[in-house]
């Protein structure tokens, strides 16, 4: 171990501007946040496992119709045949795995797991992603405006997340999906229950992505680039969207992140409580509900909606605390 | 002190008037909205094929000819100082607190709840005593043996704790423990009062899935608490004047790592009061969960807006004793 005081080797007698002729061959680059991030985020394997596994899952549920397409596979096809009359449950066993049917069928009716679960990846994905992008969205802007602004704004938006942290979220979803299934916004059908999905979910998740966000942003306007770019004459719009925004991008990707596996789970206890997706459109909260009554005859039907959802959330789960890790130097 | 309660106590207060206000406006306009009339909402009490004028005087009867405001009204008053209702000649009171007639098997709202609560409330007071005890040991020993084989165990598994489904463990365990092998079979809920040893042994399961979740978020917490809180100067003094381990970690670390904990464990634990929705359901336990489940899907708008009035009260509750807690716990919080 060389002390940094021992300047014995060839830099000390090297000459001044051969120095710096070093310098100008290797040129020192500035990095972005983002490359700083890519280059931590690399090296944390588990975080990457996540990350393509959550590639993966979003290629599958936009692929989806296009995939059962491809490979033949319906979700509402009737197996009754693949059917024990007598105990309901599949012939054969873990489900009655087959090659026609790799995860099996499903009890009662026979319809193919694979297929349902395909089906309900998408559904799945797009309520997550829905409500992730409409709470971040109003989450942001009223954290940012309470955080910027102050004052009485502060309060009114303040009080609100408050109001909103009191409700019995669950239960307001549950009532809310529940009355407006019969018809809202115009619309009707599978349209309708992603749409409402969406819209209570999302308007119930924002509180917690709004105080996340005027936290930073109350901290953030304190801080001495503000304060430079207010003594150069900036004000207002620019501050805001030049300087407070961009310093926002980091926590915004991390808890928007962390945000679609808890709407995963929350999509799948609506429908698990039967007030979210309807049959016989396929999903995995709707797959374990069935599951209730049907576990002891097949305990098969009840684990691969389980294990769907749990990769999923475990997927983005892992992603998101892998993203924080490395765009928050200060964690961990 | 006694200034700050009172404060806190009337600031709570104005929070459910609020909450009630907001579920009443919403639970007004959604059937609106959807196109539902105060003629069909009254129908709803009274029997299949009902006569134009019948369905009138319920209508007035029961207020649904009035501005909103007006209903809301009434209905707060109800829930302070009881109601009365008017058929005609008939009158029938509806003691404090009232929350109005059941629209399905047209009996008070209220005592059907509290028939219900000490379910919901043995599961969850079973449970966070579980889920604080384990999530906060295995945080701690995570955090002070930070990237030993134990804390990486723990910590994995605590992923795959807050990443599984809740009615998902709770099938499993039952498919598992209950059915394969019998070891809590034909769970069913039976009073404390009752059988004390049953009630307990038929609440295991119940009680280790929700904790299972729980002990696995807390456990995170904890150790993310700790491992801050460890590295402050304040513990680097506390071991320089010859404080003993164990008294460095418990009355300096641990002590201001609890403090986020306590908050979250308030809000957690109220809002379990009111109603443990997912595992009541999926161990079909008779709790205020798995009735507003049924209220929902009865449409039973009474039944609705009272366990939701409820449980944004336990809510509001939980915070209020958290916030009067934080001054034990936490010596730097001033009351002015």
């Amino acid at each position: 171990m060389t002390s940094p005081l021992d300047v014995t080797g060839s830099a000390a007698e090297a000459q001044p501007e051969s120095v710096l002729a070093g310098v100008d061959q290797e040129k020192i680059e500035g990095r972005s946040l983002g490359q700083i991030a890519w280059i931590r985020f690399k090296r944390d394997k588990v975080a990457m496992a996540g990350g393509i596994v959550v590639v993966c899952l979003v290629l599958l549920a936009v692929l989806a119709k296009p995939i059962e397409g491809i490979f033949g596979l319906d979700p509402n096809a009737f197996h009754q045949e693949l059917i024990d009359p007598v105990l309901l449950k599949p012939k054969g066993s873990f489900g009655g795995i087959s090659w026609a049917h790799p995860l099996g069928v499903e009890p009662q009716y026979g319809r193919d797991l694979l297929a349902r679960i395909i089906e309900g990846s998408w559904v799945s994905l797009a309520v997550a992603f829905g409500a992730t992008i409409l709470s971040v969205t109003i989450g942001t802007v009223l954290g940012v405006a309470a955080g910027y602004y102050g004052g009485w704004v502060d309060t009114v938006i303040s009080r609100l997340m408050d109001i909103f942290l009191a409700f019995p979220l669950l239960l307001f979803a549950i009532a809310l999906s529940a009355s407006l299934q019969g018809g809202a916004f115009g619309l009707h059908g599978l349209t309708l229950h992603i749409s409402v999905l969406i819209f209570v979910i999302g308007f119930f998740s924002w509180p917690y992505m709004g105080r996340i966000i005027r936290g930073q942003t109350l901290s953030l306007r304190e801080r001495e680039f503000v304060d430079a770019a207010r003594s150069m004459g900036a004000h207002g719009h620019y501050i805001l969207f030049k300087e407070l925004l961009p310093n926002l991008v980091a926590p915004i990707i991390v808890y928007s992140t962390l945000l679609i596996p808890t709407n995963i789970l929350f999509e799948a206890g609506l429908s698990f409580l039967g007030v979210g997706i309807q049959p016989p459109q396929a999903s995995w909260g709707g797959m374990l509900n069935q599951s209730i009554s049907l576990y002891q005859a097949d305990p098969w039907f009840m684990v691969v909606p389980g294990l769907a959802i749990f990769i999923t959330v475990l997927a983005f789960n892992l992603l998101g605390d892998g993203l924080r890790d490395a765009l928050d130097p200060r964690s961990n | 002190m006694t200034a700050y309660i009172v404060r806190r106590v009337i600031a709570a207060i104005f929070l459910l008037i609020a909450v009630t206000m907001i579920t009443f406006g919403i639970f007004f306009l959604v059937p609106r909205l959807a196109g539902e009339t105060s003629t069909q909402l009254a129908a709803q009490y009274v029997g299949r094929d009902p006569s134009p004028e019948a369905l009138a005087a319920v209508e007035k009867n029961l207020g649904f000819d009035q501005p909103i405001y007006q209903q809301w009204w009434e209905f707060a008053h109800g829930i302070v100082a009881g109601r009365t209702f008017r058929y005609g000649p008939d009158a029938s009171v509806c003691h404090v607190p009232c929350f109005g007639y059941s629209f399905k098997s047209h009996l008070p709202v209220w005592p059907e709840i509290v028939s219900r609560l000490p379910v919901t409330i043995s599961l969850a007071a079973g449970a966070a005593v579980i889920w604080v005890v384990t999530g906060v040991a295995i945080g701690v020993l995570s955090a002070l043996k930070r990237g030993s084989v134990f804390d990486r165990l723990s910590m994995g598994l605590a992923l795959a704790g807050v990443s599984l489904p809740i009615f998902f463990t709770a099938l499993l365990s039952l498919a598992l423990f209950s059915y394969k092998w019998p070891i809590f079979p034909n769970l069913q809920y039976v009073p404390l009062t009752q059988d004390p040893l049953l009630w307990a042994k038929n609440l295991v399961l119940p009680w280790v899935t929700l904790a299972f979740l729980y002990s696995a978020l807390y456990a995170r917490l904890t150790r993310a608490g700790m491992l801050e809180t460890m590295s402050e100067d304040y513990i680097r003094t506390a071991r320089a004047k010859g404080l003993p381990e164990r008294q460095v970690v418990v009355r300096h670390g641990l002590r201001a790592a609890l403090t986020p904990i306590i908050t979250i464990f308030g809000l957690d634990l109220g809002l379990l009061l009111g109603g443990a929705v997912l595992t009541e359901t999926a161990f079909s336990l008779p709790g205020v969960g798995q009735y507003a489940v049924e209220a929902i899907t009865d449409n039973d708008l009474p039944q609705i807006l009272a366990v939701t009035t409820l449980a944004a009260f336990f809510i509001v509750a939980a915070n209020l004793v958290v916030d009067v807690l934080y001054v034990a716990v936490d010596p730097r919080v001033r009351y002015k």
